[in-house]
Order: structure tokens, then sequence, then C-alpha cells
């Protein structure tokens, strides 16, 4: 398995990082440590992302049924808008190897395919279009003062758990 | 200035923004973005018990927990701050669909005939919050993330099994809203 440590790391280490990757894209091992308050860096785009995601609608249930109902052309402006800013950005990180402000090398993990993106996928766009919100939405409503929201987030808590618990015996 | 803020946003804007949170992420810390990991991270930190999934150091992927927080705020935020006073403009046709199932509360994000406390011990509240919750949890993990994952980070770094999860997200999506909400909402 590709990863980014620049020293001969140990096994505890490579288990680690492995446990930690199951079924995650978003896992990034940094040789950096840094002091806690550096991720205030996160929770400062968290907090731009989160006023977006509450001006332009997202977390909407409303707008969740336009999109399904193929009502609307929003939400699919602001994935597809999205995407091609993204690919563009990892395009260009990868074409002029941009490193990180630290000074490393960007890693992406490659994702490798199984069942679960069918079955787990198709789970959760029966939950989207019910809840109208996906896990990111999912904060921004508790944020946006709705307040029982609080009983579906512990809800996708549970869901998650019981997948965790589960885990081994499910097709993958 | 504050007026055009506070007016919605329109979908190029919103798209620009977080598209952007994907280079964002990468340069700042080699962050790769994901939201619904945020959730298990809550689970790996809170009730791991004896579960292999759950154990790891989750401080290591702490950032997302302090991403998730500010999304929290920045939606607190765009709620108090700087909230549009004028009602929702929903599709006609989606309006008018709601409307012959009694959702006719357009003003606000949510509606209040589902999304209230009043609802939670019925068998739509049961439906919307406690199983819809449950789905959306359980299901993003065992695809591997959700749509910011799969849908943004996965189609932007051009990886196929991210396009076959999103695939599958628009799916389910459909099938709920055109064959089974339809019963859903009359409950």
């Amino acid at each position: 398995m590709e990863h980014t440590f620049q020293h001969t790391p140990t096994a505890q280490e490579i288990a680690d990082l492995k446990a930690r990757e199951l079924d995650a894209l978003c896992v990034n091992e940094s040789e950096l440590k840094h002091p806690w308050w550096h991720n205030l860096k996160y929770s400062a785009w968290g907090i731009l992302f989160g006023i977006v995601f509450v001006k332009a609608e997202i977390v909407s249930w409303f707008r969740i049924q336009e999109m399904f109902r193929f009502d609307s052309f929003h939400m699919y402006g602001v994935i597809g808008t999205a995407v091609v800013v993204g690919l563009i950005s990892v395009q260009l990180i990868k074409r002029f190897n941009v490193k990180t402000v630290h000074g490393e090398t960007v890693h992406i993990p490659e994702k490798t395919f199984n069942q679960g993106q069918i079955y787990g996928g198709l789970l959760f766009g029966l939950g989207w279009a019910v809840t109208g919100a996906c896990p990111g939405p999912l904060f921004a409503q508790m944020g946006a003062g709705f307040s029982v929201i609080i009983v579906t987030f512990f809800s996708a808590l549970l869901g998650t758990y019981v997948y965790g618990r589960f885990r081994e015996s499910l097709p993958h | 200035m504050l007026e055009i803020i506070k007016q919605p946003w329109p979908w190029y804007v919103a798209g620009v923004l977080i598209g952007l949170t994907v280079p964002y992420l990468l340069l700042v810390g080699n962050k790769t973005f994901g939201i619904s990991s945020s959730l298990r991270h809550v689970c790996a930190a809170c009730i791991p018990g004896n579960i292999k999934f759950f154990k790891y150091d989750w401080k290591k992927e702490a950032w997302n927990l302090f991403f998730v927080g500010g999304i929290t705020l920045g939606a607190f935020i765009g709620a108090q701050l700087l909230s549009d006073p004028n009602p929702m403009v929903l599709a006609e046709s989606t309006k008018s669909y709601l409307a012959t199932k009694g959702i006719t509360d357009t003003a606000h994000l949510l509606p209040s005939e589902i999304f209230s406390w009043g609802q939670l011990f019925t068998l739509r509240g049961l439906i919307f919050f406690v199983i819809g919750g449950f789905t959306v949890g359980f299901g993003a993990r065992w695809a591997g993330g959700c749509t910011s994952g799969h849908a943004i980070m996965g189609l932007s770094s051009l990886q196929w099994p991210s396009l076959v999860a999103t695939v599958m997200f628009m799916i389910g999506g459909i099938i709920m809203s055109w064959l089974i909400l339809p019963f859903l909402l009359t409950l």
C-alpha cells in the first residue's frame, strides 16, 4: 500500500494507518506533528462551507426533492461546478507537483472498488432522499437551528456503529 | 454588500467554493475531502468497544472533527446573521406535488410538517429521522464515503469506484423520491 511515511514506519504505525483506511477515502498520514490549534485551519474553512451550505440552500430538504424529481438545475449545478473546480485543482497540483504549505508532496489515496459502493451507495441514496441531508448538511441543519435533526444525527452515528460492528459479515 | 450576501447564493458561487475545498485541504494539510468519516471518528472516540473498525488512533483524524464543527458554526452564522427574510423559491412542479401530499410550509429549509419535535414519536418521525438517519450513516460507511468523499473528492481525482458510488447514490435517491416517498409522505 502506498503511503506518505517518509521514514520506515513501525509495524504498529502501518497497522493503525490500515485500520483508518478501511472504507475511507479521506485518510492521510502526514509526517508533521502540529499543536492542536493548527486544526483551526479546518474549522475556518468549515465555517465558510457551512455558510455556503445554508446560503445556497444545499441543506434544504426541498432542494434535494427538486434534484431527485428533476425539477431544478440548482443542485446539479452546485455539484457539477464543484467537481469541475476540484478536478482542475487536482490536475494542476499533479501537473506542477505543487507541495503543501509545509512542503510535503500531496498524496491522494487510491480508492479500490468493492461491492459496498453498490449496496452501500444505494442505501445511502435512499436515506439521502428521505432525510434531505447527506452527512455534511446534517451538521449544517443542526447549526442552522433545526434542533430535531439531532435525532437524525444520532441515528446516522448508530448506523455507522452498526456497520462497523457487522462489517465483516457484509459483502465487499 | 450585506444585502447581496443575504440573498440566496446562486449555484455557481456555491459550486466554486465547495470545489475549492479540495485544493484547500490538500495544500493546507495533505487532507482529502470527506465528511462522513467524522461519524466514524466519533464512534472511535466514544464507543470503540472491541470493534476492529473503530480501533485506530482517531486523534490523527481530528482535523475532520474540527472541520464539521466549523460547518455547524458556519450554518449558524448563515441562518442567524445572513438569513434571507423572504421565503424560499421552490420549483412550481415540486411545490404543487408536495402540496398534494400535505406539505405546504415551504418557507424554510425543511418542511415543518415533517421535521419538528412534535413528529418525533410518530411513524413519520421514526421513518424520517431514525430510519433515514441510520440509512445515511450505514450506507455512507458501506460505500466508503458520502457525497463529499465520493461525488466531489473521488470524481475530482478521477477514481472510477467513486463514479459507481455516485451513480448508486442517485439511483437510490430517485427510487426513493419517485417510488417510496409518495407513500411515506402520506403516513
